[in-house]
């Protein structure tokens, strides 16, 4: 199953603490500074929805936002472009950058990131479609990265119901992990 | 670009239409010919305008991120879409949705596209389309092969053709209604989608119905064409037809579509559209795209003259049957309840129901039914609010749903009974809130946020507003509850500001070194009557000052309003120079290092200005000269309107014309500071230097405001009706703004002197 399209989020901490409005700027300032290896084009906000996308800092390669789906605040990173690979691979290199940001985030505004419990969005219907089917082959290759980056910690994987949805699956670890962890645990 | 989109065409063929299927298979061929550079870039740009595919806001490859404009490096920087757009850089894609009507599974195809090629958002516009934005051309044949399996076609949503046609959203189920105009939306939709008459035309062509006169919801009178709803008895038989408009419009210069026909018959009306569709194609201004829509052709014509073309035209006309093929088949969009018709009959009402029923409940001319109103903040759904919207249509109703014009979706034929299932099922997708069509339901075009037109950011300004507006919503004066609020990017009005009780539209004013977000306000719409009369620019303010100007127009007018008073009635007895006097404080702008605030747009950090000014510098709180004369200028176009108020058009034209005189000569002054004080030397002098030049030209709508200026000259003597001097005044308004732009570009042109402190 050739997984190009691979979403990644990481939950903040204390989400009820966090004023998305400041993030235009946040956002803007990340283009301006050209913090990413990918092209930054712009900042979109939604912040007015409810349980929406909350501000988007548009990419070529890839969208982050601060994402609010779910009434769960998090950081979401939206890979577009294609990434060579194993689906391995492009889970290691969306997790890597979607870290990277929460990391950013945490350095420069103070937001805390657990990593303890992260969401794994397959945004292609057609080829991952939300079925068990789907989930059931995907599985050893979302454990083998998952092992890697939890080291061997316990974790649970749960596919969300609804098959309408993209295949979107849930993984929460026993313990806690931060940020600095997840990315040495990648490095 | 996804990696599912050489799939979806095996996938979905058998579940698309033959003739939409081919139409994509030929679009996705222009573009692989595009990418091998064997299709000319501007004929590309009209085949995906065509589709719906349109142009995004730093889409030449250029943004400017609030300190230097940054060079977007997208991998294909050779490779364009059209002049001066780049092919990766993110497009925007308009679906046309006929009559704003839906079923749940387009409902949900929407949701899924949104997610999966845009950013998450399906945005509702003020057409009753869907757009999604930030979307890559190479995904967008994809993307239409999964809309056209559900029936949905992007087919000229944008370029030089028959738009989305509208209608009143309450059309079947509304007592006022002559009677259904659903089925002759869709007819005439069908039927000039891609009609080879309609391929030729200058100019966007927008059709809009309505099933009475007296309301708003068709707003036919800013329509190219426009029809109404009548019945008529003929030698004791009841007939349907139509109140025929013709060349109404909004845009920069609003003009009130003419009637053209009092009873055109239903049987006539899909050939008599076809027969101005050709006289329009035949006649329309084709090379200045800004003098292209219908509306300068009647108006260049007379109706007189355009309805005998016209109707010449008809009788010559070979017979189709697709004609009258529809009216076999009236019946076919009938709906039919999913429920049993029940009231609510004293049932457990949850917390916050009563306040939403007040102002989102319809009730339909059938006993006991309702339609809801689902209020979708600055036309803003997510996908997983649209499949919970399709739940509900698919549990309380057959799938009745319908997309407004004032950016939300209503869902039709909902039993009384259901209405508390109903509301808690919106409250839990975040979708309960109240206000639909009433003050704190600001609608927006998408200005600066993803449009190449923007000048300032509506959608900032319209957010604002709602967020102060619901934070007092419990205390708000009855009198204020139902005026609405509209706002525009930039002066073509796709925020329809012409129609409201208070109308905003984007312009910008230079000032010391900076650029700063500025909003004309225009006050007087009508929006009842269909648009039954357009508002009038009062005066620009810093956009910062608008919610301020909100603020003191409701409250004077919750306090000083007579009995039974309209908010129309109230602004014209009150009288222009009484508002501008209350408002004058707010067209002040504090200097930059007093507060920058005032120096960026709402909902956007970076500084408004192109300058590369440091802190410290004192310019801000220079004037120049040409700020002066450009200011009075603007003086004199609102003396215009006050001459108008009383009556007196031929004094109101020639001061509307003095006052483009006055901001030519302003701008003369800058190369030519001792040119004579002759009306001639300048207009003549403005010609050579600045229009012939381009130096006045607007990056997009290019000399038209400077042609408004020399046609004025050529015509000022010309005795002026009132229509003849309101549509002066516009335009002065227009080359007012123009001449600001073009000074602040001839300011942001020059090398930045740094001055010491």
């Amino acid at each position: 199953m050739d997984l190009q399209h691979l979403s990644i989020k990481v939950f903040a901490e204390r989400p009820e603490t966090i004023d998305l409005s400041n993030f235009t700027g946040v956002f803007n300032s990340w283009i301006q500074r050209r913090v990413a290896d990918e092209l930054l084009i712009d900042v979109a906000d939604y912040s007015h929805v409810f349980a929406g996308p909350g501000v988007i800092l548009i990419g070529h390669e890839a969208n982050y936002s601060l994402d609010n789906a779910g009434r769960r605040l998090g950081l979401l990173y939206n890979r577009k472009a294609k990434v060579e690979g194993t689906t391995h691979e492009r889970l290691r290199q969306a997790a890597r950058a979607a870290l990277l940001a929460c990391q950013r985030l945490e350095k420069e505004q103070a937001l805390k990131f657990s990593g303890q419990e992260m969401r794994v969005i397959v945004n292609d219907r057609l080829i991952a479609p939300n079925t068990d089917e789907t989930f059931t082959s995907l599985a050893p290759e979302f454990k083998s990265f998952f092992d890697t980056l939890y080291r061997g910690a316990e974790y649970l994987l749960n596919p969300t119901p609804d098959p309408r949805e993209r295949l979107t699956v849930n993984v929460r670890a026993a313990s806690r992990f931060d940020v600095e962890t997840l990315l040495r645990n990648l490095s | 670009m996804k990696a599912s989109n050489p799939f979806w065409r095996e996938q979905l063929i058998d579940q698309i239409e033959p003739e939409l299927a081919r139409e994509i298979d030929i679009y996705e061929t222009e573009i692989e010919l595009r990418k091998q550079g064997k299709i000319d870039e501007k004929l590309f740009a009209e085949t995906r305008l065509r589709r719906g595919a349109y142009g995004q806001r730093y889409d030449n490859g250029q943004r400017w991120d609030g300190q230097e404009t940054q060079i977007l490096q997208y991998p294909s920087t050779e490779l364009t879409k059209g002049p001066n757009t780049v092919w990766d850089a993110p497009g925007m894609q308009r679906i046309k949705i006929p009559f704003g009507g839906l079923n749940a599974r387009q409902l949900e195809v929407m949701a899924d596209l949104a997610e999966e090629y845009s950013d998450g958002i399906a945005h509702v516009t003020t057409r009753q389309d869907f757009q999604l934005h930030f979307i890559s051309i190479d995904d967008t044949p994809a993307l239409m092969r999964r809309l056209a399996a559900v029936g949905i076609t992007t087919r000229e949503a944008c370029g030089n053709s028959v738009r989305n046609v509208t209608a009143c959203p309450y059309s079947g189920i509304c007592g006022d209604e002559a009677f259904d105009v659903t089925p002759y939306a869709h007819a005439l939709s069908q039927f000039l989608n891609g009609h080879p008459d309609t391929q030729d035309f200058g100019r966007k062509f927008k059709i809009a119905f309505s099933g009475c006169k007296d309301k708003g919801c068709g707003l036919v009178n800013m329509h190219d064409l426009g029809a109404i709803a009548v019945r008529r008895i003929e030698t004791g038989v009841e007939k349907r037809g139509f109140e025929l408009y013709v060349g109404g419009g909004l845009g920069s210069v609003p003009h009130q579509a003419k009637l053209f026909d009092t009873f055109l018959p239903e049987e006539e009306l899909l050939p008599t559209s076809q027969a101005i569709a050709r006289v329009f194609a035949r006649l329309g201004e084709k090379k200045n795209r800004n003098r292209a829509r219908i509306k300068f052709l009647v108006a260049q014509l007379g109706l007189e003259e355009f309805k005998r073309l016209v109707l010449e035209e008809r009788a010559l006309l070979p017979p189709d049957p697709e004609w009258t093929a529809f009216l076999n088949d009236l019946h076919a969009h009938d709906e039919q309840p999913l429920r049993p018709a029940a009231s609510l009959n004293g049932a457990a009402r949850p917390e916050g129901f009563d306040r939403w029923a007040r102002t989102n409940i319809f009730r339909q001319k059938q006993s006991r039914y309702v339609t809801v109103t689902v209020t979708l903040p600055l036309g803003d759904a997510t996908g997983t609010q649209l499949r919970g919207l399709a739940d509900i249509a698919r549990r309380c109703t057959r799938e009745t749903i319908r997309t407004t014009v004032e950016q939300n979706i209503v869902l039709r034929w909902v039993s009384e009974a259901d209405l508390p299932e109903v509301y808690a099922a919106l409250k839990a997708l975040g979708l309960e809130q109240p206000g639909a069509g009433t003050i704190l339901d600001v609608t927006s075009c998408p200005g600066t946020d993803t449009c190449k037109l923007g000048i300032a950011s509506s959608r900032g300004l319209a957010g604002e507003l709602r967020i102060r507006l619901a934070e007092k919503s419990h205390t708000l004066d009855e009198a204020i509850q139902d005026l609405r609020i509209k706002v525009s990017g930039c002066f073509n009005s796709c925020g329809q500001h012409h129609v409201a009780d208070l109308g905003f539209y984007g312009v910008s004013r230079h000032s010391g070194g900076y650029t700063v977000p500025y909003f004309q306000v225009v006050l007087g719409g009508q929006w009842t009557e269909n648009a039954g009369s357009f508002g009038l620019a009062m005066g620009a303010i810093p956009s910062k000052n608008i919610p301020e100007v909100v603020e003191r127009l409701t409250g004077r007018y919750v306090s000083e309003r007579l009995k039974g008073e309209s908010f129309q009635a109230f602004i014209k007895r009150i009288g222009k120079v009484e508002i501008k006097k209350m408002l004058d404080d707010l067209t002040r702008l504090p200097p930059h290092d007093q507060d920058a605030s005032f120096y960026s747009d709402w909902g956007d950090t970076r500084e408004f200005t192109i300058g590369d000014m440091g802190v410290g510098e004192c310019a801000g709180e220079v004037v120049s000269r040409v700020e002066f004369d450009l200011a009075a200028a603007e003086r004199e176009v609102f003396e215009a309107q006050v001459l108008l108020d009383k009556g007196e058009a031929q004094k109101a034209g020639e001061m509307a014309y003095a006052s483009m005189v006055q901001a030519a000569k302003a701008l003369v002054k800058e190369q030519f500071y001792d040119v004579p004080d002759d009306t001639d030397r300048i207009v003549s002098e403005f010609r050579t230097r600045f229009y012939d030049t381009q130096l006045f030209w607007d990056p997009f709508a290019g000399g038209k405001f400077g042609h408004y200026l020399l046609r004025a000259h050529d015509k000022h003597a010309e005795p002026a009706t009132h229509e003849v001097a309101r549509q002066r005044i516009e335009e002065a308004q227009l080359v007012v703004e123009a001449a600001y732009s073009c000074y602040g570009r001839m300011q942001a042109a020059k090398p930045p002197v740094k001055v010491k402190a």
